[in-house]
């Protein structure tokens, strides 16, 4: 038998709905977990590169880190920081692991989003009396948007990726059952479960891809070319009012 | 398996693993490696001892190196190759030729299936079940097999000292490795041998950690393991024989076995299981190099 028809038989099996870790269960904790991460990293990582991408300060310093952070050894930094957080607390140590690894990417979507804005239009928006803050809220911030949420996009994908050494250090997530199948020498688990896993990164990642196009109408001008800008101007003239 | 390839070629990642999988198809085992061709790398006289990349395997195999050593051959030393997967091409290829192991273990890798779980049974089984080219030399009495472990304070409280006393109690969760789950002396063998209830918990490297901050009350730990002295576990009797027995073994290939014999085989009947523990505390509390544990010990043991 195909070794891939023997992994969609494991993934479909009868047995993924039993045993201490039904199938089911695995997909929700390394969902779960995907999710938590992103979310505390956005918390941490969006308002500071707002910040940096409206100042303008603080720029180097935060290219330097998210730089050292992407060299970071993800599972080194995961039983690392179970041993230093102590056993008891392994979900919050491999949550802060993953929030690590989340933040660089989404710093760097939200920092060059609002970088990104025409100099013209942040002048123009002062110069009609918009204060800081405003220009910050009104102007930078929704045309930056298609950039963060790149940002957020990449992020969520190397999450949901490296989710998986969870399995390592407890019972959860789909790594659980790679970390038990090299062992068991069960390649059918092993292929099984990854291609669970890329099913949902391909699904994240289409989620991402419709809210970037989403938000795309209020970034009217940012990075588009000359030729289409005609174009969209009269389009928006006629159907949407404001971006506000 | 074109049009499928075709359509899937729409997303790229499942592209990637159907092309990979394509690549490695027909053999039941993607990581088999073709292990015709290669010559050993030493002369005649060289011995290429290796190790797994596990300190106690480790010293036992600059224990062979330096004992073969004092009886003049001449050894490249392979150490740390990782786990079985890794390294047991390069033995059955004859890149390496003599590498520490353990009865049990071993024979699960070739007989997955296997029944046999005492001593001896399981040196015979493993016997048949080893590659052409591959033999194994006398066993020693040392052994590091799984077993399971509670807290002093646990046994003490629940009046334990077998694992059959574990039956009855409420809420017992059992630590160890990911693949515990599914292995004969797992949870299902504790039901099934000794009548115990236990749910399944992986923790993975920090199982003693588990064990001792409560996390888990029963831990799979192998039974040569210093922490078991130094933690103060206590190591449930396995009256059943539920573990599989799990000897120090030389793994060696077939054509340097008879030369290397005279030398290994004393080395196995002087090895214990304390004086295994021994070495092992020596190089986890103590932190003193393998070379330096290996010399010590076959000088006390008259055998350098």
């Amino acid at each position: 038998m195909n070794l891939f028809a023997d992994a969609v038989a494991w993934i479909f099996s009868p047995d993924r709905a039993t045993g201490s870790l039904p199938l089911s269960e695995a997909i929700g904790t390394h969902l779960a977990f995907t999710a938590v991460s992103v979310l505390i990293a956005a918390l941490v990582a969006v308002p500071a590169g707002w910040l940096i991408g409206h100042t303008g300060r603080g720029r180097e310093v935060a290219v330097a880190l998210s730089g050292a952070a992407r060299a970071v050894p993800s599972f080194g930094l995961v039983l690392l920081l179970v041993l230093v957080f102590g056993v008891t607390h392994k979900v919050a140590a491999s949550t802060t692991a993953f929030v690590l690894l989340a933040i660089p990417p989404i710093l760097a979507g939200a920092y060059a989003g609002v970088e990104a804005v025409e100099r013209r239009v942040v002048d123009g928006a002062r110069s009609v009396g918009m204060t800081s803050g405003q220009v910050l809220r009104k102007v930078e911030v929704p045309l930056g948007l298609p950039l963060l949420i790149g940002g957020l996009r990449s992020a969520t994908l190397q999450v949901v990726a490296t989710v998986t050494l969870a399995g390592y250090v407890g019972s959860w997530g789909l790594g659980f059952y790679i970390v038990q199948g090299i062992q068991l020498r069960d390649f059918s688990q092993i292929l099984g479960a990854a291609l669970v896993i890329v099913v949902l990164a391909v699904l994240l990642d289409l989620l991402f891809a419709l809210a970037e196009r989403a938000v795309v109408p209020r970034g009217v001008s940012a990075g588009r070319t000359q030729e289409d800008a005609p174009v969209r101007r009269r389009r928006r003239r006629a159907t949407a009012p404001s971006p506000t | 398996m074109l049009t499928t390839r075709r359509t899937l070629a729409l997303v790229a990642p499942a592209a990637t693993v159907l092309l990979a999988l394509t690549a490695c198809g027909g053999g039941s085992d993607p990581l088999e490696e073709d292990t015709g061709g290669a010559e050993p790398t030493g002369g005649s006289d060289t011995i290429v001892v290796g190790s797994q990349a596990y300190y106690s395997n480790e010293i036992i195999a600059e224990i062979y190196a330096q004992a073969l050593e004092a009886d003049g051959f001449t050894v490249e030393r392979n150490f740390s190759i990782g786990q079985r997967d890794a390294y047991m091409p390069a033995l059955e290829s004859g890149e390496v030729q003599l590498f520490p192991e353990y009865t049990g273990n071993l024979l699960q890798f070739f007989d997955p299936e296997t029944t046999a779980t005492s001593p001896d049974d399981v040196y015979t089984a493993l016997a048949e079940a080893l590659p052409d080219g591959l033999t194994v030399l006398d066993q020693s009495p040392a052994t590091d097999q799984d077993s399971y472990n509670v807290t002093a304070q646990f046994a003490e409280d629940n009046d334990l000292t077998s694992i059959g006393d574990l039956a009855g109690l409420d809420d017992l969760v059992v630590g160890g490795p990911a693949e515990l789950e599914q292995r004969p002396y797992g949870p299902q063998g504790l039901k099934d041998v000794y009548g115990v209830d236990v749910s399944f918990e992986a923790t993975g490297d920090t199982t003693v950690q588990d064990l001792v901050a409560g996390s888990v009350n029963v831990a799979n730990v192998f039974s040569a393991d210093p922490r078991i002295q130094t933690e103060d576990l206590v190591t449930l009797e396995d009256p059943e024989s539920l573990f599989l027995a799990s000897n120090v073994v030389p793994l060696v290939s077939e054509d340097v076995a008879d030369q290397v014999a005279d030398v290994i085989n004393p080395v196995s009947a002087a090895l214990t299981p304390e004086g295994l523990v021994d070495l092992n505390v020596q190089s986890t509390e103590e932190q003193r190099s393998s070379e330096d544990i290996a010399a010590d010990w076959l000088a006390e043991n008259d055998l350098g």
